[in-house]
């Protein structure tokens, strides 16, 4: 039988998830208090989950690296969250929203899970705002909306810039009501080091304490991992400085499948590099793209000019700038999809229209906005944001047009899993980026807050009771059986391994070597060549890695040197499966662009007689190649067709 | 526009909790003005591990001045010297060449310090869970727009929610308080609705979980307000002893 099964409901697309939840099996009050759940991570996936699951009645240990729950970078979400509520009576629809969201990915989602995601996108608006979420509202007093890229309905709510911090601590603010009633036992700044397998099933995980350096093993009857993405690999991205990729390594060496690594989201609109020493690209938010308009000048003269520090982009006249996305696609203007206006930008920039000072920019300009609706409306739209980009860039974006440029992002791969959100290790669930399951190659904006939230707040408590419920007679582990201490002992060598190392590089050093190999060769644009060249050449780093890296400090006590080094390792493993993955995908879909396969236009050109299905690689060991399994899709109620936003 | 500056930093050194402390200075040539605070602290670190030292451990994270992680005391100011902004988004063009600058961990009973100038703020946390949230469970919820709330409310309420639980406050204050954490929270919390129903409780289970985790008494300085980097206002603790005393007439 083949590893991957989806175990989609059965009937018509709209019937599935009732179908589901009248059918599944649950769980009785009594029985949930002797069932304990790990749940690694605090974003909006792991914090919803815990605050939920805690709820009901199960026994839930929560992990978090940081110091708080309130710190996971789900915080950093600026834009705002999508639901089908159609309050605005602008034709929206569970369908309409469905639909675009498996149009956004380009054809490359699994229908099921995304129709689930659009029916209960409306319930976590409603949750939110009885948790005291200040969404912004109408003078009216009620819910404000605006658009985003890829839909044409304004679809999405906001709490001012600050959407996923407003959003996570209400999640945040659920949970630590669990936590003081007992339900939920907290750990920060605590890692998870190895997922502890016993008879085919997820039974726990040896955790390292990051302020003693020491390793606790932990018992529960599932594990559900719900650690964010692994943009980080790239080094350079909007990610926070500690987002991993550590915890789906882990599960991925003892067998879970990881799903399409390749689908990498590039973001438009950030804060372009400004030399060496950047540690992390800053993110605007895809809102600015509903007031600002993206352009480069017409003329390469003008370019050269501006570059030069000659010329200033205001003296530019209307009929001097190329605003090259209302030129290329009239429908949608500056809000199509992110991985079409990134790939937009980068070609004009490779072209030759680039400005800044490196020439790897595009302006957003506010100045028709600002003329239209005046300044202070467009102050209370973004003030937060005009404001921390001139804190990093010292200009004032209401007088100088922004510079942007793409940067990574998000990453729609990550573990597979089924419907039901488990992977393909029995007790293993995974949740929200962490795993591949519903924006196919290119999430649209503002649906990561809601894949996140109706994972943990929607679907996981009712699925993970459906595997629960036959093993309310496993009994809690004393984790002294031989499989913890086995775990526990490869993950003590590891460490070991990597502090006697004693090299002369450190951990920095190797992954921005790395990160740039992985921008340039398997970053917004891809061919066979570059990629061939990429696993080689990562290859090469992880062999020196591997031997000539310097951790100072000891195995004992709090080593932020050591934690990098271990996440770095396992950034490299993951930097060569997106490097497989994307060189054995030949066909161009949302975030993943072959160079070879584009149209006339440069659009990004589907296979879809070829590549119609979910890429899942299965660890085969250490240096050998991983072997590819696939899931196929089928397309029930949507037509593919190629993605057209002109 | 970009330069390079030369400038010493003062840095605090503390092995763990129950360590002694010491200050350790080092320098730093051609620093570029565009390079943010903690990008200078990783050059400063990478300098370290090429010397085969340890490197000097901080707290960060996002590096956008939203997930309240950094949390430097820089030249006497929590967040340094720039108005507004978190330690993260303090860039090096705020300094001149030649200058010493000074970095320590936030200094607080209930912050211990872990390592460096990381501390352990888990008592924010535990505030938190003595009230800040409103107690509703996952589902069963009435429709978002069954209750309207006036437009001024949630803007006021967004205000006060915008608290990133950095502790800037409780670092700047001479008696330790967490006052405008506190106050922030019920603020935001009793101007909504939702929130309006168990407003009294909160306050004070709150305010009692303050005093008992070592935080000390507000005498109205205002330091905080000053320090904050997301403008949280004094008017929250203004409102916050209202709701306080309010409850208190209740009993």
């Amino acid at each position: 039988m083949s590893k991957i099964n989806a175990r989609i409901p059965e009937g018509p697309l709209a019937q599935k998830w009732t179908n589901y939840k009248d059918h599944q099996k649950l769980v009785n009050p009594s029985n949930k208090r002797k069932l304990d759940v790990i749940i690694i991570g605090t974003g909006l996936a792991g914090a919803s989950a815990a605050a939920s699951l805690g709820e009901m009645g199960f026994n839930v240990k929560n992990f978090t690296i940081q110091d708080s729950p309130r710190r996971a970078h789900s915080i950093a979400a600026q834009g705002g969250i999508n639901a089908a509520k159609n309050y605005p009576n602008d034709g929206d629809s569970v369908f309409r929203l469905f639909y675009d969201t498996i149009k956004g990915g380009d054809y490359r989602a699994r229908e099921a899970n995304v129709h689930r995601l659009a029916e209960v996108s409306n319930d976590i608006i409603d949750q939110c705002v009885a948790q005291g979420v200040p969404f912004a509202r109408e003078y009216g007093g009620l819910l404000d909306n605006r658009s985003f890229g890829g839909a044409q309905v304004s679809r999405t709510f906001y709490a001012k810039g600050q959407t996923g911090q407003q959003l996570l601590l209400g999640a945040y603010q659920a949970l630590m009501r669990q936590v003081e009633l007992g339900s939920v036992t907290m750990h920060t700044r605590t890692e998870l080091v190895d997922i502890v397998i016993v008879d085919g099933k997820a039974r726990g995980i040896i955790a390292r304490d990051l302020v003693t350096g020491e390793l606790h093993r932990h018992f529960a009857h599932a594990v559900v991992l719900a650690t964010g993405g692994y943009g980080n690999t790239f080094f350079l991205s909007t990610n926070a400085m500690g987002s991993n990729g550590s915890a789906i390594i882990k599960a991925y060496h003892k067998g879970a499948m990881f799903a399409n690594p390749c689908y990498v989201q590039i973001h438009p609109t950030c804060i372009p590099v400004h030399g060496e020493f950047q540690s992390k690209l800053t993110l605007m938010s895809e809102s600015l793209r509903n007031d600002g308009r993206i352009w480069v000048p017409k003329k390469k003269e003008d370019a050269e000019a501006i570059r030069a520090g000659k010329k200033k982009p205001s003296q530019l006249s209307e009929e001097e700038r190329d605003y090259y996305l209302e030129r290329r696609y009239p429908t949608y203007g500056n809000l199509v999809p992110r991985d079409v206006a990134s790939r937009a930008a980068k070609e004009r920039c490779d072209a030759g229209f680039g400005v800044g000072a490196t020439g790897l920019a595009v302006y957003l300009d506010f100045k028709s906005s600002i003329d239209r609706l005046g300044q202070k409306t467009i102050e209370e739209r973004y003030g937060n944001l005009f404001q921390m980009y001139e804190k990093i860039v010292d200009e004032n974006p209401y007088e100088t047009p922004m510079m942007i440029y793409p940067a990574i992002h998000y990453v729609m791969g990550g573990l597979w899993v089924d419907y039901e959100l488990q992977t393909n290790i029995q007790g293993l669930f995974c949740c929200g980026e962490a795993n591949f399951s519903d924006h196919g190659a290119n999430r649209l904006g503002a649906s990561a807050l809601m894949q996140g939230l109706a994972d943990g707040y929607f679907v996981l408590p009712y699925t993970i009771q459906n595997y629960l419920a036959d093993d309310i007679a496993t009994k809690r582990m004393t984790t002294n059986e031989p499989e913890f201490a086995e775990a526990e002992n490869a993950v003590k060598a590891r460490f070991e391994k990597l502090k006697n190392i004693k090299g002369n590089r450190s951990v920095d050093s190797f992954h921005k070597e790395f990160g740039l190999v992985m921008w340039d060769f398997v970053g917004m644009s891809r061919n066979k060549k570059g990629l061939q060249e990429a696993i080689e050449k990562i290859a090469a780093i992880k062999k020196e890695f591997w031997t000539n890296v310097r951790i100072p400090g000891n195995l004992t006590g709090m080593n932020i040197e050591l934690e990098k080094a271990s996440r770095l390792a396992d950034f490299i493993e993951i930097g060569d499966l997106i490097a497989r993955d994307a060189l054995g995908r030949e066909e161009s879909c949302g975030g993943h662009f072959r160079e070879e396969y584009q149209t006339p236009e440069g659009e990004a050109l589907r296979q879809d007689d070829k590549f119609a299905y979910v890429s899942c690689w299965e660890f085969k060991g250490n240096d050998v190649a991983p072997e590819l399994h696939k899931e196929e899709l089928i397309y029930e109620s949507v037509k593919m067709v190629q993605r057209n936003y002109k | 526009m970009e330069k390079n500056i030369n400038i010493t930093v003062k840095v605090w050194r503390q092995n763990g909790p129950k360590e002694k402390g010491r200050f350790e200075s080092f320098k730093l040539n051609n620093i570029s003005t565009d390079n943010s605070f903690l990008e200078m602290l990783d050059i400063l670190n990478e300098q370290l591990i090429n010397d085969n030292k340890e490197p000097v451990a901080f707290d960060h994270d996002c590096r956008e001045g939203i997930c309240g992680m950094c949390s430097l005391y820089i030249n006497g100011h929590p967040h340094g010297p720039d108005d507004d902004v978190t330690t993260c988004q303090l860039h090096m063009r705020k300094f001149k060449d030649g200058q010493t600058i000074t970095i320590e961990p936030w200094r607080s009973t209930a912050f211990p310090v872990i390592k460096d100038l990381i501390v352990d703020r888990r008592a924010f946390d535990k505030i938190i869970a003595a009230g800040g949230y409103v107690s509703v469970s996952t589902g069963g919820v009435p429709d978002a727009n069954s209750i309207p709330i006036a437009k001024v409310d949630a803007d006021e309420a967004m205000d006060s929610a915008s608290c990133i639980g950095c502790g800037a406050c409780v670092a700047a204050c001479k008696n330790g308080s967490a006052m405008l954490f506190v106050s922030a929270k019920v603020s935001h919390l009793a101007m909504l609705p939702q929130g309006r129903v168990e407003a009294a409780r909160r306050a004070k289970a709150m305010v009692a979980k303050m005093d008992e985790l070592g935080f000390g008494n507000c005498t109205n300085t205002g330091a905080c307000e000053v320090e904050c980097p997301k403008n949280i206002s004094l008017s929250n603790i203004a409102r916050l002893n209202r709701e306080f005393l309010s409850a208190k007439f209740q009993d």
